[in-house]
């Protein structure tokens, strides 16, 4: 196999960066959704490349366990989404201000 | 080293990564981390994972990236080419970005995982069926729970009646 381990793990951290300067910079709730999807992503690339090369099965069956919770977070998620912009008419985080204390 | 492959799907991945989060329209933007996904399925293909692989395009290249592409629809118009942020933290947030990808990079490239090589074949994917039915069926059961009882929550709270529109908007 001519790839190796660092080398997906160098991926992972570089998408792991991305994903948290997306958090931290943008204010429109769904492109931080798609920071969050990013950083889920990087995660599970590390936990298949890691079984691989132990080699065990459980990272594939943790990484597929990951995916369906990540499915069911961005169901709700977008569903948070729509509500919020009912309310707000708009996606700007900096708007939401009824939680704020 | 890396083959020619992996160097391609990388910068596909993290070009891809990139671009949904700082191209100005929303649509290209969840287009473009479609393609980042899709590139993560390929990763999983070159990790001899292609069960994994094939899950992973059709959960989320397939379905959460159309939601969100039709979530993006019901939005305004002027919101989704409107490009929303802080000026004043974007170099902050790059500042952030580079110090998390050195100093990690740096741990793990002084770290004892760079000499990690395998030549054993890759794990057979009977096998995380034989783990799903059997070490961790609880936990399987308890997933199937919360799937369906997060689409219900989501359902509900989309086709809330009791929020009216606009009704925050001063």
């Amino acid at each position: 196999m001519a790839n190796e381990l660092i080398d997906f793990t160098l991926v992972s951290i570089a998408l792991l960066g991305i994903g948290i300067y997306g958090l931290a910079v943008k204010r429109n709730f769904i492109r931080m959704l798609f920071a969050i999807e990013i950083i889920i992503n990087a995660a599970n690339l590390n936990l298949v490349a890691f079984g691989r090369f132990i080699p065990h099965s459980g990272g594939q069956t943790l990484a597929l366990f990951s995916i369906a919770i990540a499915a069911a977070e961005v169901a709700v998620g977008l569903s948070l989404i729509i509500v919020a912009y009912r309310m707000y008419q708009n996606i700007d985080i900096a708007d939401f201000r009824s939680l704020k204390g | 080293m890396a083959d020619i492959a992996f160097l391609a799907l990388a910068v596909i991945t993290i070009g891809s990564a990139i671009a949904a989060l700082e191209m100005r329209s929303l649509i290209y933007g969840s287009i473009a981390l479609m393609g980042s996904l899709g590139g993560i399925a390929g990763f999983f293909l070159l990790l001899d994972a292609p069960f994994v692989a094939l899950f992973q395009l059709a959960v989320y290249v397939g379905s959460i990236a159309v939601l969100i592409l039709f979530t993006v629809m019901l939005v305004k118009r002027e919101l989704i080419f409107n490009k929303i942020e802080d000026k004043r933290r974007k170099f902050a947030g790059i500042g952030l970005m580079l110090l998390i990808m050195v100093s990690l990079g740096a741990v793990f490239i002084d770290s004892g995982i760079k000499t990690i090589t395998t030549d054993e074949p890759p794990v057979d994917f009977r096998d995380i069926g034989t783990d799903f039915v059997t070490y961790y069926w609880p936990a399987l059961i308890l997933m199937g729970l919360i799937l369906a009882s997060t689409v219900t929550g989501a359902l509900v709270l989309a086709r809330r009646v009791d929020v009216e529109d606009g009704q925050r908007t001063n």
